[in-house]
């Protein structure tokens, strides 16, 4: 054991799983873990392709999907041998210039109600799971009647209300009032969520040490409660964006959706579902294969974002 | 119960007077109601001395842990007083009495659960500068973590690490390193070694004895090890349903022991001489603990008492001997709830009714041998 050259090895090997399992944040630890996995590089690959084309939709195809043209209409995918790679329309309009410009009103609702549902069911749940007390059954009661309205009912009622109230033209004046609505149906399940892990979590010995610590409510909720009961929520985020997505189109099936002259993947997808049994199937393949694309790239990255967060998997 | 309140002695750093700690028990959906109450601590008096350890000992569900939460201020008692360094808790002010609680840690029994498994073990140990910012100057708090990780015999470069690559034994080394970053004179130390293997029981126990020398800290050490409790304990109280039945040094209380129900409770521990064994009387107390919910009256260990009969029965008024109890229990031990009172050393206090003749039963016992 007295070999110098053995006990240099060791140290050398020491130091290495320091390296590899200590050292650095949790956030550095997680992306030098993530950088490892290729599906995750894959998947996140693909996620970013499709922020750049919701950003920048000029990038990708140069005709307007609002100037369509009747006698072009119901053309096949041409591919790389004509003026529309994806086909058109029964109306004429170009589909790779919808399914672009349709990218940015869809991911921004999904991005947006998906993160105010999280950001108000975390908020309450945790509130709720902590306190418990007249906190509690405020919010517990309170989930329980947004439950139980049924949001397509909600959404025609509020939507139809407020259809007259200007929002301005650009794609958030378009997708501001689905927003808040399906926001406002959709944060439930979180909080429910939320306050079950909470309720699990507080009890453990860890949260009540930093109580006799001296730890304010605030810090011990932050730091000890939440991140040990946030797990299930983000395995959930990425289907709640694809049924955000789905919903939306259901929105606009009925005419209260992403406004016109704003296309959004819902509005294809809807559109297309009809024309399927035709021999236009590609007027839904498209725009859906866009949207499933979405979705998995977005479980898998959630998926290895929470393994590389959780040191225990590492 | 009636213990008479001691004169303040500058020796005592804790001192508890009365504590109660009752639960509501709420029947109902809407409009709850209380329907009665689970007395899980119930009238209990200790006095931990600097630098000392005091042993707790009792079964499961005797209060032992109620006891810790109420003194490190998780629950709040619902009677007495908790004075610390002579300073009554309850009647300061929250920020006062917030770096008050501060003197008094807790080391916890489970190892796994006690750590936040997202932090890394130097964050664990340095959450407490975070918190108490005046402890340390913040350029030297890297420094002091290490310098605890040092003190409780860990690596400080481990500092990085997370608590599941730590073993039991030293995630028990963390959980005593984050409770000295504070700076406490008290550690609450809740059956510290119960859920470790008996060779890491005695590293840790060693760790608590070398840091009481060190560091001057006194101990509220709640073990159900008996042995354990003698080794490391100055004092040692003994409860039974929420209240203390018999209190002393260790010598007392482990050799000239004063209560049916400590005798029980020494009778089963192991004893590592077999020959030894028969010559030893076992006492099995039948039955389980009574409900905290409904204690029994009088003294609260009349139903599972093993003296009591013998002691009606060498009585000469059979009057006391009903149908419906046939291990004749006397009417006195059903009636009166005895005191914690003196047993020949002022210091020596028991619970009992026939604590004296215990000494006796003693004596005849060992005189048939």
């Amino acid at each position: 054991m007295s070999d110098p050259s053995v006990s240099a090895l060791v140290a050398e090997e020491t130091a290495t799983v320091d390296r590899v399992q200590g050292g650095g944040s949790l956030w550095s630890n997680a992306w030098r873990t993530l950088r490892r996995r290729p599906e995750v590089i894959v998947a996140a690959l693909v996620a970013l392709f499709f922020v750049v084309v919701a950003a920048f939709p000029r990038l990708f195809t140069s005709q307007d999907p609002q100037r369509c043209d009747i006698s072009n209409s119901g053309i096949r995918p041409q591919w790389f041998s004509g003026p529309h790679p994806f086909g058109t329309d029964i109306a004429g309009c170009d589909l790779l210039a919808s399914v672009v410009y349709g990218a940015r009103p869809s991911l921004l609702l999904a991005f947006i109600v998906v993160g105010l549902s999280v950001l108000i069911g975390v908020t309450l749940g945790t509130l709720s799971g902590y306190y418990l007390g007249w906190v509690d059954t405020a919010i517990s009661r309170a989930v329980e009647v947004f439950l139980v309205i049924p949001l397509l009912l909600a959404a025609l009622l509020l939507l139809s209300l407020f259809r007259t109230v200007d929002t301005g033209s650009s794609v958030l004046g378009s997708i501001l009032q689905p927003a808040l609505v399906l926001t406002a149906f959709g944060w439930m399940g979180y909080t429910r969520y939320v306050r079950a892990n909470v309720l699990e979590t507080k009890n453990l010995d860890y949260v009540v040490a930093a109580k006799v610590l001296g730890a304010s409510d605030l810090r011990i909720m932050v730091r000890h409660v939440l991140p040990n009961a946030i797990g299930t929520v983000t395995a959930l985020i990425p289907t709640a964006i694809a049924g955000v997505i789905s919903t939306e189109a259901v929105l606009a099936f009925l005419g209260i959706g992403v406004r016109p002259p704003a296309v959004s993947w819902g509005i294809l997808i809807s559109n297309g579902s009809e024309r399927f049994t035709g021999d236009s199937q590609y007027l839904l393949l498209f725009p859906l294969g866009c949207l499933v694309l979405t979705v998995l790239a977005l479980v898998v990255l959630g998926d290895g974002l929470r393994d590389a967060l959780d040191p225990k998997l590492r | 119960m009636g213990n008479p309140p001691s004169a303040p002695s500058p020796d005592v750093v804790l001192e508890v007077q009365d504590l109660v700690k009752y639960y509501p028990v709420k029947r109902g959906v809407v409009f709850k109601r209380t329907v009665g109450q689970v007395r899980a601590v119930d009238g209990v008096s200790l006095a931990l001395r600097r630098g000392r350890t005091l042993g707790l000992v009792g079964e499961s569900g005797s209060g032992k842990s109620t006891l810790a939460k109420v003194l490190v201020g998780v629950e709040q008692p619902t009677s007495g007083r908790i004075l610390v360094d002579g300073i009554d808790v309850s009647a300061m002010k929250r920020a006062q009495r917030r770096e008050l609680r501060r003197r008094i840690q807790l080391v916890f029994q489970d190892p796994y659960t006690a750590l936040n498994p997202r932090m890394p073990a130097g964050e664990i140990v340095g959450e407490a500068y975070a918190i108490h910012p005046r402890l340390v100057p913040k350029g030297g708090r890297a420094r002091a973590v290490r310098e605890l990780f040092d003190l409780v015999g860990l690596n400080p470069d481990h500092v990085n690490r997370y608590p599941h690559q730590f073993s039991g034994g030293q995630r028990q080394r963390l959980g005593i390193a984050r409770a000295l970053a504070v700076k406490p004179q008290i550690l609450i130390c809740d059956e510290p070694v119960s859920a470790l293997d008996v060779s890491i029981q005695g590293q840790v126990i060693n760790l608590l004895e070398r840091l009481q020398d060190e560091l001057g800290l006194a101990y509220l050490f709640i073990a159900h090890d008996l042995a354990v409790v003698r080794h490391i304990a100055d004092e040692v109280a003994v409860m039974y349903l929420g209240s203390v039945v018999e209190r002393g040094t260790e010598t007392e209380v482990y050799e000239q022991t004063r209560h049916p129900y400590t005798r029980a409770l020494m009778s089963a521990v192991p004893l590592p001489d077999p020959s030894m064994r028969h010559r030893r009387e076992e006492i099995v107390l039948s039955g389980d603990v009574p409900s905290p919910a409904a204690p029994p009256s009088g003294c609260r260990f009349h139903t599972r008492c093993w003296l009591a009969p013998l002691v009606a029965g060498a009585a000469s008024d059979s009057a006391d001997v009903t149908i419906d109890e046939p291990a004749a229990v006397p009417a006195v031990c059903r009636t009166d709830r005895p005191e914690l009172l003196p047993q020949g050393p002022p210091d020596h206090l028991a619970a009992c009714h026939f604590a004296e003749k215990l000494t006796e039963n003693t004596t005849r016992a060992e005189a048939a041998r």
